[in-house]
């Protein structure tokens, strides 16, 4: 359940740029969030509709865009499929993921005094 | 208000961030981790679910490897039940009581070492995490290395069901060994088949606290990862104890 402080970190971070842009209100906050990064979307739309009140968020909608999770070989860049062993056929060089773990504030759109 | 036309309408701007959200912990795990570095201290993030055997780790070193400097964090929803058995164990800990939270973070690690102030001093720093397979994995603290331990008695498939503590650990201790002959549908070979799928390091150590398997393993492993963190430099100031935070903090 540590989607709420994921949401709490999140308000933190709009109302940041919120207050850098001088804006009096959000209309749209667009995240990322990766298949491997530990975070449960509906849980944390949930927490987000619970926290956003009284926020600069109260009226803003929350776009979540899911990453899949994508795996590569370290040295060679070769894929790796999920649910095989985590190394490289080709080279037996480690596995890295290179997309799946984004918990990313993208984009927000807000209203200019 | 637009000035373009004048009708009056608000306008809308959109910025694009492009930004961790948990920017603000990875900048306070860096700052622990600059602490940790400039006094050689290694330090481990100790994970698994409830039960899994992490205190019980903790013992066995002490009990194993009596000349090394250990001190540990206990993270802990309700009870400070950890750091009074590790204490016993002869490892100095404070505890960490989360109340709900779910997870260390890197500013309670932080607020913890103001209250520890013989940290410095230290070759190892064991940061227990609260018993949960899932929300640690998530938070850096400035630590060296991720450690799991998982029992042997949790099910061959709960790697794959948690795959995101697996992904960033370093070592998986494997615990409760002594207990496999009792576990007549649990094969190790599917457990560590699991692992693979998930943990890129796939580095295992079969452990049993209560037999002490493994043991020996353990401490050269965490040995071998300290010396390639830290050298063979001496520890800084000894008796200078709470000096280290002289400094500004800048925080998020």
């Amino acid at each position: 359940m540590h989607e709420y402080s994921i949401v709490q970190a999140l308000l933190e971070r709009v109302e940041h740029q919120a207050r850098a842009h001088r804006a009096t209100q959000v209309h749209r906050v667009q995240i990322s969030i990766g298949d491997l990064a530990g975070v449960e979307i509906e849980l944390l739309r949930t927490a987000y509709d619970t926290i956003r009140y009284r926020t600069m968020c109260q009226d803003a909608e929350l776009e979540i865009r899911r990453v899949e999770a994508c795996w590569t070989c370290s040295r060679c860049d070769a894929s790796i499929p999920t649910g095989a062993p985590l190394r490289c056929a080709t080279c037996g060089a480690a596995a890295r993921l290179k997309t799946g773990d984004e918990i990313m504030l993208d984009r927000i759109e807000m209203e200019a005094a | 208000m637009c000035d373009t036309c004048g009708c009056g309408d608000p306008e809308l701007v959109p910025v694009d961030v492009h930004e961790d959200i948990l920017a603000g912990n990875r900048h306070r795990a860096e700052h622990n981790r600059e602490h940790f570095r400039a006094r050689g201290v290694f330090t481990v993030n100790l994970m698994g679910s409830p039960g899994a055997g992490k205190t019980a780790v903790l013992e066995a070193t002490a009990r194993y490897h009596p000349d090394a400097r250990c001190g540990a964090l206990a993270g802990d929803l309700a009870t400070d039940n950890d750091a009074s058995r590790l204490n016993a164990a002869g490892i100095p800990s404070l505890s960490i009581t989360t109340g709900s939270a779910c997870h260390l973070d890197a500013k309670m690690v932080h607020e913890a070492l103001h209250a520890f102030p013989s940290w410095p001093d230290l070759d190892y720093l064991f940061v227990e995490n609260v018993g949960n397979l899932v929300c640690p994995a998530v938070y850096d603290l400035g630590q060296d290395v991720n450690v799991v331990a998982l029992s042997i008695t949790e099910g061959e498939d709960k790697p794959i069901k948690y795959p995101v503590m697996f992904r960033n650990a370093d070592l998986v201790l494997l615990t409760k060994m002594d207990l496999l002959p009792h576990l007549r549908h649990v094969s190790v070979a599917n457990v560590l088949a699991a692992i693979a799928q998930v943990m890129p390091a796939n580095k295992v150590i079969l452990f049993s606290a209560e037999s002490g398997l493994g043991v020996a393993n353990w401490l050269a492993w965490l040995a071998t990862r300290r010396a390639a963190q830290v050298g063979t430099r001496h520890h800084g100031d000894h008796g200078h104890g709470n000096e280290h935070h002289d400094h500004e903090h800048h925080h998020v």
